[in-house]
């Protein structure tokens, strides 16, 4: 399970785009963001929470589609299947690796962007908390809605669709517990639902994905 | 003999053929029933005026909407445990249904939330967690639509339907975090208090009834286009390998 972690970090590094492409997208809507809403400070501070959870969300998205297709485009998920390593490792380890390739560069970033969106110095923590907090249930979720749709050709905008509806809770109390940092408020249990869902996800999403594969891999 | 021998294709075609037309009819009655009861014989809501009469189709629709889910949740499981074709295709079926359902529930609501709430749409929770189980509809039947083998078909749309279901749950409660809303609690509660009155109540579970009817109904008759789909495509695959 280690090495399978490790082959997938070795190939996001050395193939390039898998750190980059998902902070690179980030940084891309943080940035856009004030040049279409107005440079108004106490609009941008009002704003930040959501716009930064959302941005980290889509960024999230844009890489699910690599996580098994590559794989299965050139037969190494076959392999991975007949290996003693059981399929619901497998997949909690790609989950694990997208984690770290996109979630973690996120999480680090997200409060350097904060400065750009005017966030309240306080909720700064909480940002950084929820992030890492939620950002590995959105790659168990991606990595469950990849495995759904490994065998469809060019399946980027339906993982998206499966995808969004099921990102809408962890955004909701993600976003809620930066806000109510931002407005002084307790945030502790909105930060205690992120914490659950991810928890949640992480032990019970990879015996899906690893059905989902196993049927796509019949 | 066993409630699953009714799950055998022959068998589902051969008793839902007259079940099917007693079905339509009941439900065409009791939709012209409702309806034309709540619409033309029920006195004005004070405040609402007229405008309260769209609950007859708004609240059967919502109703009908998360029952659908419910309903492809269920025959999605029979399905990964038993493997019934006809149960994964009565799921196929019925996402349809369920999908203009949720819309006919939003787009009433709309309708009657423009001159009653000053708005087409607020971020209520209910309105909240219709648009989300609306997306949940369309991956559902995208999914369908983009896998060619119907095995492998079957089995990750039940296995979304399960995990979306765990979701929607979840998006429900987690909306209500925001605020309480605008939308007026349980029309149709066990708790007496909240329930509307008896002269807007009697034909408003009528419409229901009507509703849910026109449910089975559309959704036997889709499964048997379905189970026909089945056959035809098999005789082709025949046909082909001669």
């Amino acid at each position: 399970m280690k090495a399978l972690i490790l082959r997938d970090l070795r190939l996001a590094v050395r193939a390039g785009g898998g750190f980059g492409l998902g902070l690179a997208f980030f940084l891309i809507v943080i940035v856009l963001v004030p040049f279409g809403v107005g440079p108004d400070q106490a609009l941008l501070r009002s704003i930040a929470p959501g716009i930064l959870w959302v941005a980290a969300l889509l960024a999230a998205l844009l890489s699910l589609d690599r996580i098994f297709a590559l794989d299965h485009e050139d037969g190494s998920l076959a392999l991975l299947a007949t290996s003693p390593l059981p399929m619901e490792s497998a997949a909690l380890a790609k989950g694990i690796a997208h984690w770290i390739t996109t979630g973690l560069p996120l999480t680090i970033a997200a409060p350097v962007l904060g400065v750009l969106l005017n966030l309240t110095p306080a909720a700064f923590g909480p940002l950084l908390l929820s992030l890492a907090l939620g950002t590995p249930a959105l790659s168990m979720i991606g990595a469950f809605g990849a495995a759904l749709t490994v065998g469809v050709r060019r399946g980027g905008l339906l993982v998206s669709l499966i995808v969004l509806p099921l990102y809408v809770p962890i955004l909701i109390f993600g976003a809620e517990a930066v806000r109510r940092a931002s407005e002084g408020l307790s945030y502790a249990t909105p930060l205690l639902m992120v914490a659950a869902i991810t928890a949640g996800a992480v032990a019970l999403l990879p015996f899906a994905s690893a059905a989902a594969l196993r049927v796509n891999l019949r | 003999m066993s409630i699953w021998e009714y799950a055998n294709p022959k068998k589902f075609m051969a008793w839902t053929a007259p079940v099917l037309t007693w079905v339509s009819v009941l439900a065409a009655l009791s939709l012209a029933a409702g309806l034309i009861w709540g619409f033309f014989l029920t006195p004005e809501a004070e405040r609402f005026g007229s405008t309260v009469k769209i609950i007859y189709i708004h609240v059967p629709s919502a109703f009908v909407a998360i029952n659908a889910w419910l309903m492809m949740l269920v025959t999605s499981l029979i399905w990964l445990v038993r493997r019934h074709h006809v149960s994964v295709l009565a799921a196929k079926a019925a996402a349809p249904v369920g999908l203009v359902m949720t819309l006919v529930a939003l787009a009433t609501g709309a309708i009657w939330g423009q001159p009653m709430w000053g708005t087409w749409w607020v971020w209520d929770p209910r309105l909240t967690s219709f648009l989300i189980l609306f997306l949940f509809y369309l991956g559902y039947l995208a999914l369908w639509a983009s896998i060619e083998d119907p095995d492998t078909a079957a089995d990750l749309t039940s296995v979304l339907c399960i995990v979306g279901s765990v979701f929607a749950v979840l998006s429900r409660y987690a909306v209500l975090f925001w605020n309480q809303g605008l939308h007026q609690g349980a029309s149709l509660s066990m708790d007496e208090t909240e329930n509307v009155s008896d002269i807007f109540w009697q034909p408003l579970v009528l419409s229901i009834a009507g509703f849910v009817l026109l449910f089975v109904a559309l959704v036997l008759l889709r499964t048997r286009t379905e189970i026909r789909l089945r056959r035809a495509a098999a005789l082709e695959t025949r046909a082909r390998s001669l």
